[in-house]
């Protein structure tokens, strides 16, 4: 059982959680991920690790209200404990050796582009970050970014704050007044990494991106996770989470995001009525 | 008087097309009767060629004599002297081709039925047991650790445990059991069988810590050096599902058999209150001729599929599964089409599976694994329409643990390497066994490595 020792809300939909796991913490790397399980019954579902304290022996996770289990996870408080928390699963970002890199986020992805861009940062590489968000009043981890970032750019699709625009936009921008970047990295939804590789082969620069596909175990027994990587089949829990993006078939895993669409609504009606019920 | 009768007592099982829509138990086991019955048709042979079939040797004469004798507590302690998990080898041990396939009553009928008393005294155990553990324990303040508590961990546990170890057991899922629990299905082991074992070893003082995956959470170098263990067994279980590498295997619908079965055995997804989703098809294929297969497929009809294929493209001759486990898959309605191999799964345009396009096989000479290679018959295509489709073709070693141990030797497939002898990794104080050497097999040769392993380990540690 694992404590929670900390819970903040980012915004509407989204939540921060500072979880009591040392064993975990002290082995959690940017890019890897923890699985939890809200309570008996419920499913195991994999959130990246948003930011980790050795010392303290904790483990941050940011996840959005998307399900029934982010939903449940959210009615949990300070004090209250997980059922099951484990990790770290995955292999860790490899970013040693680098100098100059852009780091995109996109919407709750920026959740797992932190720890990334905070590392490069303690690594001593140049960090160009940008965000993107549907709009003000979604954008998380401003200040956390700022500190860690050469520069920061946000990106809303309706201009209420940063830039109108895509991620996509702001990255054009610089690549096309020359900037050299030794690689990018992209995390967010699927379509926000798509075009993102599309745009960085153009300019052939190396682009690694972070797959969330649905998964059961993570520890590489159910094969739920399989990404197609350059043709061939990829495991995102023990090959990944991160592929080269250039090699990643996006529309294969958006398809396959969606298998458990309706099943999934359908439970988040049943919990969100349950919590109604509740209240009043 | 021995019971001369050439056929065995028939097991009583649920009726087929009843039990095809619920996940209860298929056979119900003997009652007290029928267990005599059949215990007296054993003849008590002086070289016991039964035991030798027997991958941990219980003492398979001793323990039927004490059903004749109506003592079945003792026949329980009998067996349980060398077998960690009797209700459950007696569930699912392929008795026909090891112990009953050597039995003399074998030779001119049925053979005794082995599995079936073993299950019955083991029920029997549970069933009226005081939950006293009868061993007294010499507690020798040696620590061992165990990665994975499927049937080859738990063994190595019970074993060592009884010789006074301290036993840890570190399992990477939130329930400990293994296969047992993840894979294989309610209806033929049910899950609280397999907790009553798992007790029965948390009262001889095995600890079990859930939740720990080694190779990322801990690494048996910090296990060795930090945390003090003596000795390491790996037991960690098949790993990576195999698929076709045909085209449309990643279509939604498509599923491995390990996150099929994962759904509904470990996550329980056909209960109401459960938060796991799994696909209601209507019609399915499973690809694969093994007990995983037959599981698979089980399964599925008893979620509500109307239509469930047994694609292999081998004949029937060759199919792997248990013969009782075919002939229960026959009963429930499961079609098979033999000598058959997928090609191609076809999606429609949302990307669901809608078809499964195969090709006839014929079987041709023998290959190196002794069983006929099938070919392909040029333009004897043909198409299923199913919306669901499951590869049961196997699965690859799991490469966390490889992959973060240094000195740890493998094989060109990726299963630890070891001395058959004993157990013994490449590294010293490390010993590997069941589907992480072998790939995957059965839960009874798995047991009879855990019980090779803790007897290496005990001398390993006595003689340091």
């Amino acid at each position: 059982m694992n404590k929670i020792i900390n819970k903040k809300s980012l915004n509407q939909t989204v939540t921060l959680m500072v979880i009591s796991a040392p064993l975990i913490a002290k082995k959690a790397e940017p890019g890897q991920f923890i699985i939890l399980r809200v309570h008996e019954n419920g499913e195991r579902i994999p959130l990246t690790i948003a930011d980790y304290d050795k010392d303290k022996g904790t483990i941050t996770i940011i996840f959005q209200i998307v399900g029934a289990t982010t939903e449940q996870l959210n009615h949990l408080n300070i004090g209250d404990c997980l059922h099951d928390f484990v990790g770290p699963l995955g292999v860790p970002s490899h970013l040693d050796g680098l100098k100059k890199v852009a780091v995109i986020g996109g919407g709750v992805g920026c959740a797992i582009a932190y720890p990334v861009a905070k590392k490069l940062h303690q690594l001593g590489a140049c960090v160009h970050t940008i965000v993107g968000f549907r709009n003000k009043d979604l954008v998380i981890l401003e200040d956390e970014f700022r500190n860690v970032s050469d520069q920061y750019e946000v990106m809303t699709d309706d201009g209420s704050y940063g830039m109108k625009g895509l991620v996509t936009n702001a990255l054009e921008n610089h690549l096309k007044n020359n900037e050299q970047y030794d690689e990018v990295i992209a995390i967010g939804p699927l379509i926000m990494m798509k075009f993102v590789c599309q745009l960085t082969k153009e300019y052939n620069i190396k682009t690694m991106v972070s797959m969330n596909p649905i998964m059961i175990d993570g520890t590489g027994m159910c094969g739920c996770c399989r990404v197609n990587v350059g043709g061939v089949t990829k495991f995102a829990c023990v090959d990944g989470p991160d592929f080269d993006g250039h090699l990643v078939d996006f529309d294969t895993a958006i398809e396959r995001n969606k298998m458990y669409q309706s099943f999934e609504r359908k439970e988040r009606e049943t919990t969100c009525n349950l919590y109604r019920k509740e209240v009043k | 008087m021995a019971n001369m009768n050439p056929k065995r007592n028939e097991m009583p099982t649920q009726d087929p097309h009843v039990r095809n829509h619920n996940f209860l138990e298929v056979t119900l086991g003997y009652t007290e009767e029928q267990a005599i019955d059949e215990a007296n048709r054993c003849l008590h042979c002086k070289n016991k060629p039964c035991v030798t079939g027997c991958p941990v040797q219980i003492e398979i004469p001793e323990f039927i004599e004490k059903i004749k004798e109506k003592k079945y507590e003792e026949a329980y302690q009998i067996i349980a002297k060398t077998s960690s998990l009797p209700a459950v080898c007696g569930r699912v041990c392929p008795q026909e081709t090891q112990c009953e396939a050597k039995c003399i009553r074998g030779i001119k009928g049925e053979s005794v039925g082995i599995g079936r008393l073993e299950r019955f005294v083991a029920d029997y155990h549970n069933q009226n047991s005081n939950n006293e553990s009868n061993f007294a324990i010499q507690k020798n303040n040696h620590k061992v650790a165990i990665i994975g508590s499927g049937p080859s961990g738990l063994t190595c546990a019970g074993d060592l445990a009884k010789k006074g170890y301290q036993i840890t057991i570190f399992e990477a899922l939130h329930l400990a059991g293994g296969v047992l629990v993840y894979g294989i299905p309610e209806f033929r082991l049910p899950k609280k069988i397999v907790e009553k074992e798992i007790n029965e070893l948390k009262k001889l003082g095995v600890s079990i810590q859930t939740n720990v995956v080694i190779g990322k959470t801990l690494s048996i170098d910090e296990l060795m050096d930090v945390e003090g263990y003596e000795a390491v067994f790996i037991a960690s279980g098949a790993g990576l599902p195999r698929f076709m590498n045909i085209p449309g295997e990643n279509l939604n619908g498509v599923y491995s058999a390990n996150e099929f079965l994962t759904r509904i055995n470990l996550m329980k997804s056909y209960e109401l209150n459960s938060q796991t989703p799994i696909q209601k098809a209507k019609k399915v294929a499973v690809v694969g001729g093994g007990n995983v297969a037959m599981d698979a497929a089980r399964s599925a009809k008893r979620l509500g599929a109307e239509e469930v294929y047994i694609i292999y493209r081998r004949s029937l001759e060759e199919l792997p599964a248990r013969v009782e486990e075919v002939e229960h898959a026959k009963e429930e309605g499961i079609i098979f089409k033999l000598l058959a191999n997928p090609i191609k799964i076809i999606g429609n345009e949302n990307k669901f599976v809608q078809g499964i396009e195969c090709v006839e096989m014929e079987l041709g000479e023998p290959d190196a694994s002794g069983r006929r290679r099938p070919i392909e018959k040029i333009g004897s295509t043909f198409t299923l329409d199913v919306d669901c489709v499951i590869m049961a073709i196997g699965t690859s070693p799991n490469p966390l643990i490889k992959s973060t141990t240094k000195g740890l030797e493998t094989q060109k497939f990726g299963g630890i390497m070891i001395d058959e002898k004993t157990g013994a990794t490449s590294r010293p104080g490390v010993y590997a066994g069941g589907d992480a050497v072998t790939g995957a097999a059965t839960v009874i040769l798995a047991m009879g490595a855990g019980k090779l392993a803790a007897k290496s380990i005990d001398e390993y540690i006595q003689n340091k």
